[in-house]
């Protein structure tokens, strides 16, 4: 590889960026890939009384207490029904000055992506049916849209907190 | 062993030994008068001098040892330790202190800590004088006597008391026939207490005596226990092979070349001294510094093979104690975490296997697969207390801070420590020390008034802060208590207002006035001290305690006192609970709440309430599948869980019973922070999560609950009265 085709490729690499996708209903979702840590099987999740439908309890990750969120609930679609293929996305997010693990609820988890800057379009200002701030940007992808989320936005820990303590009033 | 590891063992001991040298010199403060308090304190420094020696950090030695010298007078009660000598020796254990970082470290001791050091002992001179002295007569009593110096080392063989030989006696003669100079114990064989047999003798002499008496006197001192002993007497300087057989025979303790020598006799403490003294000179003139045993060889005409032997008996003694003595090792907590969180793991697979196996029917495999559960099981409880440290350590910290903080102020205060056994997580101790020291610092401060005016007040003399811990209904609770001048309300209101912290018009509680210490920027002392006032303090307080999701209240009356009490959650604590389940969730019930457990059904029942008659006491009870909404079917099997907490009676109504477990508390993070009644996670055997009840939360919440509910009276009506009232409606 000579030297320019070389820097050019470390040029992309700043501007490339990985991302998990994954499916909830019909829909393709992808989070940064760096932002998550693994993908588990469904098993067993414990129940939290008294909380609102996105949080669908507390699961055990290697002696670790996770909560775990129903995406299909936070991003205001029907919760996910539990068949052969759900699984628990766990991710870990830097957010309120905190590390935060938590674990995501999807349908099936796709593939990895990479993606240049530049193929990623912004979120439409409406339409989309989401909340915008939720939204980092929408993909293309093998003649499918994928919508690109803001963790730290759709999974804000505070907001999250917020949403448990409205409910417990 | 590697010389790095070996270093990092020194550092960790001697930080030991200074903390329990500090706490040793704070208790003769307190006026211990045992004798043992001073031979601990001179232990710790003769064992941080030496083991400095042996990684030639010189500065170490050359101060640890005046400091010695002076410990060893005391222990001699050639001098007494006042307190103005213990105000001497607590900044000279500080300098160690000092020392030892630097060298942690890697940084030189700057001319600041030299002048610090130098200023120190110079201080200390006073009480050291007399003892530079004393070697000196010694010598020139050495030079002016004929008498040669003998070496004789005994060990004695154990049945010598059965068969009516005492060794006291033998050495009695010996001091007849001329001076004992020096005499060592040998208490290498003595056994474990368990296994010591009073008749038994283990123990062994080294000494040295100056004497004119010939070889034949002294060895009939020994004629009739020769037989069954190991008896040595060397006369001094001549004899290779028996130094050589006597440094073999030295304590395995000594690590320095320096002190084998010496303890063998082939030189001198003085010596010692000089060589070392050359060294040193060496060392500030040149880069290149002879060893010791060079130097000895040179300066000190001893046979090259005595040091040899030596050097071998070093090199041995230093890896049987980093074998041995090492009892302590200082573990990343992260590592710790990782560890525990493995063994998590193991023990939920742990559960497939057992399934798995008993699926299969084949009796032995089940049987192997049961007993590995049984030390995975002990694997966990023993990694789960790796990380659990009693509070003590900590509270013992601030016996100092409190002795100096008091001098400095002019103020008489003593600390009171309870339930200094009550443990939690290390990490957790270590985020408590900064908030409780700015508590304690301010308690001192500000709290506690200056004598003058306690006397006017009628309070003793001397105030005193009292720092306590204990568990409580699933948390730990840590309190700071002074019985001081308690707060102002009236000043910090006016201080609030000034700073336009509080709207002037604005009435609040006096908890709420408390509270609002808290606030940055808010400081109620007059005076800026160099210790507290400057109002930066408690809001920092407040949020480490915030960041251990725990919380602080103030009680404070004035001119009685203050309490805080920091209530910290049980991270990782572990906790015996009970464990049972309502709808298809696991709860955990802390055990020490528990009275009993009894079946729903058999109790009478109170006409129309949830409320049952338990032997004549009315319990009313809350349904945990009604208070969560829980989704499942009444079994008809319901249990009643009777719980106590404070004065007042409840019962909690579950759908199944499964038997005491040892937990482990998980917090259940921020997103639950608002879920009343729940105080945590913790993990069953199968791997599962459960819920740990908070049984104050619950009821709190249940009694809000009814009262939003109907604002009839209710069974839990009142807020916090849990007297059954009477129907009104």
């Amino acid at each position: 590889m000579n030297q320019a085709s070389k820097q050019k490729k470390n040029h992309q690499a700043e501007l490339t960026k990985q991302y998990l996708t994954f499916r909830i209903g019909h829909e393709n979702y992808g989070l940064e890939l760096s932002q998550t840590r693994e993908i588990i099987e469904y098993s067993g999740i414990t129940e939290v009384p008294l909380m609102p439908n996105f949080l669908r309890g507390v699961i055990n990750l290697r002696g670790e207490v996770v909560p775990v969120i129903d995406l299909a609930v936070r991003l205001g679609r029907k919760a996910i029904e539990v068949q052969k293929r759900t699984c628990i996305i766990v991710v870990e997010l830097y957010n309120n000055e905190q590390n935060h693990v938590l674990g995501l609820l999807a349908d099936a988890v796709s593939e990895v992506i990479e993606m240049d800057e530049e193929n990623i379009e912004d979120a439409p200002s409406f339409g989309a049916n989401i909340r915008a701030d939720f939204i980092q940007g929408i993909a293309k992808c093998d003649d499918e849209f994928v919508v690109l989320l803001d963790a730290n936005n759709a999974l804000s820990i505070r907001e999250l907190a917020h949403l448990v303590e409205a409910q417990l009033q | 062993m590697n010389l790095d590891a070996a270093l990092q063992t020194f550092f960790a001991e001697a930080e030991d030994l200074l903390n329990s040298m500090e706490a040793a010199l704070l208790r003769l403060d307190e006026g211990d008068q045992d004798p043992e308090t001073i031979n601990e304190i001179f232990r710790a420094a003769h064992t941080i001098k030496g083991s400095a020696g042996l990684f030639g950090l010189n500065d170490i030695v050359s101060f640890t040892h005046r400091v010695e010298n002076l410990l060893d007078r005391a222990r001699d009660g050639k001098i007494s330790i006042s307190s103005d000598l213990l105000s001497i020796l607590l900044p000279c254990r500080d300098h160690i202190v000092q020392l030892v970082e630097h060298a942690k470290h890697n940084r030189a001791n700057d001319e600041a800590c030299l002048a610090q050091g130098a200023s120190l002992l110079q201080a200390l001179t006073p009480w050291l004088e007399l003892s530079t002295a004393l070697p000196s007569i010694i010598e020139s009593a050495r030079i002016q006597t004929d008498a040669q110096q003998w070496v004789i080392s005994m060990r004695f063989g154990s049945d010598l008391l059965c068969n009516g030989m005492e060794p006291l006696s033998i050495l009695r003669f010996l001091g007849t026939l001329g001076q004992i100079t020096t005499i060592t114990t040998i208490t290498d064989n003595l056994p474990d207490l368990e296994t010591f047999n009073p008749e038994q003798l283990y123990l062994g002499f080294e000494l040295t005596l100056l004497s004119d008496a010939s070889q034949q006197q002294i060895e009939d001192a020994f004629m009739f226990v020769r037989d069954d002993s190991d008896i040595e007497i060397i006369p001094p300087r001549n004899n290779i092979q028996a130094y050589t057989n006597l440094i073999n025979a030295v304590p395995d303790t000594s690590q320095r070349l320096g002190e084998i020598l010496v303890k063998s006799h082939v030189i001198s403490y003085q010596d010692l001294e000089s060589a070392l003294a050359v060294q040193k000179n060496q060392a500030k003139t040149s880069s290149a510094v002879d060893m010791l045993g060079d130097i000895l060889i040179e300066e000190q005409e001893v046979p090259a093979e005595i040091i040899h032997a030596a050097l071998d008996k070093q090199k041995k003694n230093i890896e049987k104690k980093n074998n041995s003595e090492s009892r302590f090792i200082r573990v990343d907590a992260d590592r710790l975490d990782t560890l525990i969180n493995l063994i998590g793991e193991l023990v939920i697979n742990r559960q497939r296997v057992d399934l798995l196996a008993s699926k299969t029917g084949n009796a032995t495999l089940m049987e192997a697969v049961t007993s590995m559960g049984n030390f995975t099981e002990s694997i966990r409880d023993a990694a789960l207390t790796l990380r659990m440290v009693p509070i003590g350590d900590t509270f013992q910290k601030f016996k100092r801070v409190v002795r100096d903080t008091a001098k400095s102020l002019n103020k008489e205060i003593e600390l009171e420590i309870e339930g200094a056994e009550t443990e939690l997580d290390r990490s957790m101790v270590e985020k408590l020390n900064d908030p409780l020291m700015h508590i304690v610092r301010n308690a001192m401060d500000h709290g506690i008034e200056p004598v003058s005016v306690r006397q006017s007040r009628g309070k003793p003399d001397a105030g005193v802060i009292k720092l306590t811990a204990r568990h409580e209904a699933g948390n730990i609770v840590i309190g700071i208590h002074d019985d001081g001048g308690g707060l102002n309300v009236d000043k910090i209101r006016k201080k609030a207002i000034a700073n336009g912290i509080l709207d002037d018009a604005a009435h609040f509680s006096h908890q709420e006035i408390f509270q609002l210490i808290f606030h940055p920027g808010l400081s109620t002392a007059e005076q800026v001290t160099n210790l507290s006032g400057r109002g930066v303090g408690m809001d920092v307080v407040r949020r480490n305690i915030e960041e251990l999701q725990g919380g602080i209240e103030i009680d404070s009356e004035e001119g009685i006192g203050t309490s805080f009490s920091i209530r910290l959650p049980l991270t990782l604590a572990i906790i015996d609970g009970f464990h049972v389940t309502a709808g298809q969730i696991d709860f955990i019930v802390p055990q020490n709440t528990i009275l009993e457990c009894v079946d729903l059904k058999s109790l009478p029942h109170v006409q129309g309430q949830n409320c049952v008659n338990l032997r004549g006491d009315q319990v009313p009870y809350i349904r945990l599948r009604d208070i969560f909404s829980l989704q499942s079917k009444n079994t008809g099997r319901e249990k009643i869980v009777v719980v106590q907490f404070g004065e007042r009676r409840a019962g909690i109504v579950v759908d199944e019973l499964h038997g005491e477990i040892q937990t482990v508390v998980k917090p259940m993070g921020p997103i639950f922070q608002a879920l009343k009644g729940i105080g945590g996670s913790s993990l069953l055997g199968t791997g599962a999560v459960a819920l740990i009840l908070d049984i104050q939360q619950l009821i709190n919440f249940a009694i809000s609950r009814e009262n939003t509910r109907n604002n009839s009276q209710s069974n839990f009506a009142n807020g916090t009265s849990m007297t059954i009232q009477e129907q009104t409606s």
